[in-house]
């Protein structure tokens, strides 16, 4: 296999051209600028489009506009951009636009700071655009594993005519490793029944449109997209399991979180504890399924995250109350040390819980 | 044998619009419509309808369409063009979407000299939402949250949409037209083709500001209310083109 050594952000940015990605609209910000940059050299070679927006604002309704006349198309953004990205997701969601949004998370609230952060858990899988709406968030916790989920998001987003989001942190964005682009596989995708190209004079006029005035329209619409959901929840969900057999405990860790996790783990066994790891991969929808059969051995759970606390309630909802769920955390672009989870894991133990 | 004389252009939908009786709406929708039949251009052409009370254009304009979130028009329309450039795109706006909450977005259209065309509504007033005080609502001139009229000192000035992307290299044909009489609607549908000639002509960015009237939120007659925009409208915001970079051209 032919590696090469590349930046996360840009191998981000090269998959999506490799799948397809004809436009960009992005704004700048930290830590995120290597996407937009990249996109702006690479775009024009293949008569694509890149425009730096005034706004995250504008860029997200770009994408709207692109998206809708049947282009693949992405944008990118850090945390407070994200935030203002959340309108115009909520009208993607209600008009059904495929498209891919990378959400490169640095420390908040507010202005917050630059440094890895995964503190935009709720942001990403819940939202803050209005509506009874849903977002498949996928956190790769490898620049590999982002190449080969940019390739699969695109595909996501045509096949539930869906927006899609990569939930990264700075690390994972700006750190660099070998990676290959040779396991790409794109599917093709049959827009024509509904994308805006012009009628050319030969059908009904197509119309990209999240306004339903009359409730029980509405109502319906929005069961068509909860139902496109629970197909993606079937079908779609994805986690990878560590070290479970025979663990007492075991963690819960996303995205870079998940990494460090697996050292302490390392560390653990030589203390004689043994925790194992469950890593979500899609974080909407969640794993709920890989709490249902976990080893009897199994005692208790906990969630490791850059943040105060957000997946660890997701934690709480996929185990139903039949385990005990801990939580450890550092916020505000503060990383967690493998000796750090060691030494908190140790005390849980001591301390019999 | 009969010959027709006038018929109703394919631009536009058999749907009955929503708007109220009076407004000038329907006019401009037309104009729009005819201006793309006689270019040739409908079967290419996506428009972009807006927050207010065109948010049902797409229901009206037999076009692909999609419908924005408010004020973003010009960025939906930047999308869409930057996708599929061999297409004609508009944006259809009034002067809550495009002067206030889309404040933005228009500006950076136009300077990005985007070749797109925007048809603004200015009406002086939030007509949707109730007859709320907009951008370019007159000084003096009563609204539902300028009861007593629009007082300069809590309430600022209005916005002259037209003079300021006037001063935009992007923006390559500003013309601001009025459809009181029918010597005016003809001047009019003259700028609003112009406006698509432009984009078609691959130079940039053209907008074409249409005075309008809204009897509704205004209180008056059809009658009054345009009597009311020459009388009020007019002065402050005077008819004519602000900018045709290449007009000798053609």
């Amino acid at each position: 296999m032919n590696k090469v050594l590349m930046k996360g952000n840009e191998a981000i940015a090269l998959a999506a051209i490799k799948a397809g990605c004809k436009c960009f609209f992005g704004y700048p910000i930290t830590p995120q600028n290597e996407i937009p940059a990249f996109m702006s050299e690479e775009l024009p070679k293949i008569n694509g489009s890149f425009v730096q927006a005034e706004s995250e604002v504008a860029a997200i309704n770009m994408v709207y506009g692109a998206g809708g006349c049947g282009v693949r198309v992405m944008t990118s953004s850090s945390s407070p951009g994200i935030a203002l990205k959340q309108e115009g997701i909520s009208y993607l969601a209600g008009a059904e636009i495929p498209c891919f949004i990378v959400s490169v998370g640095r420390g908040g609230p507010g202005l917050g700071g630059i440094q890895p952060a995964q503190s935009d858990y709720f942001q990403a899988t819940r939202g803050g655009g209005n509506g009874d709406y849903k977002v498949p968030v996928v956190a790769p916790n490898s620049i590999q594993e982002a190449i080969d989920w940019t390739y699969k998001a695109f595909d996501m987003a045509d096949e539930y005519r869906t927006p899609v989001m990569m939930l990264i942190d700075g690390l994972i964005g700006q750190m660099m490793e070998p990676v290959s682009f040779e396991n790409q596989s794109c599917k093709e995708f049959d827009r024509s029944g509904w994308a805006t190209t012009g009628t050319k004079g030969k059908r009904d006029p197509h119309i990209i449109n999240s306004l339903y005035l009359e409730p029980r329209d509405l109502e319906i619409h929005c069961l068509k997209l909860q139902a496109k959901f629970d197909l993606i929840r079937q079908k779609e969900v994805a986690w990878e399991e560590h070290n479970l057999e025979g663990a007492e405990i075991v963690a819960v860790a996303y995205g870079i979180t998940s990494r460090i996790v697996k050292n302490s783990i390392e560390k653990l066994k030589e203390k004689g504890i043994k925790m194992g790891l469950i890593r979500p991969i899609t974080l909407n929808p969640f794993p709920v399924e890989a709490f249902s059969n976990l080893p009897r051995s199994v005692k208790s759970l906990i969630s490791i995250e850059m943040s105060l606390g957000q997946m660890v309630e997701d934690v709480k909802l996929a185990s139903c109350g039949k385990y005990p769920v801990d939580f450890f955390g550092r916020t505000g672009g503060v990383i967690p040390t493998p000796e750090e989870i060691v030494n908190y894991i140790e005390k849980l133990v001591k301390e019999g819980k | 044998m009969s010959t027709v004389v006038f018929k109703k252009t394919e631009g536009l939908t058999d749907k009955t619009t929503h708007y109220c009786p009076g407004c000038t709406h329907g006019i401009i929708h037309r104009l729009v419509a005819e201006s793309l039949e006689e270019l040739g251009v409908l079967g290419d052409t996506i428009g972009v309808a807006p927050v207010g009370c065109a948010v049902l254009a797409y229901k009206y304009f037999k076009c692909d369409m999609h419908q924005a979130a408010h004020g973003r028009a010009p960025a939906v329309a930047t999308g869409i063009k930057r996708a599929r450039p061999e297409n004609v795109v508009f944006t259809y706006q009034g002067d809550g979407d495009l002067a206030s909450i889309g404040a933005a977005e228009i500006v950076h259209a136009a300077a990005r000299g985007e070749k797109i065309t925007t048809i603004f509504i200015n009406n002086a007033i939030y007509g949707m939402t109730g007859g709320q005080m907009a951008p370019t609502t007159l000084i003096g001139q009563k609204a539902a949250t300028a009861p007593l009229g629009r007082d300069p000192k809590l309430a600022g000035y209005p916005i002259k949409v037209s003079e300021m992307l006037a001063t935009l290299e992007g923006a390559k044909f500003v013309e601001r037209v009025s459809v009181d009489t029918p010597i005016n609607v003809r001047k009019a549908k003259k700028a609003i083709k112009r406006a698509f000639e432009i984009q078609l002509s691959g130079e940039g960015f053209g907008i074409v500001e249409v005075l309008s009237t809204c009897p509704t939120n205004w209180g008056m007659s059809a009658i009054e209310a345009l009597e009311w925009l020459r009388k009020n409208m007019m002065p402050k915001y005077p008819l004519g083109n602000l900018r045709d970079d290449n007009k000798g051209d053609n």
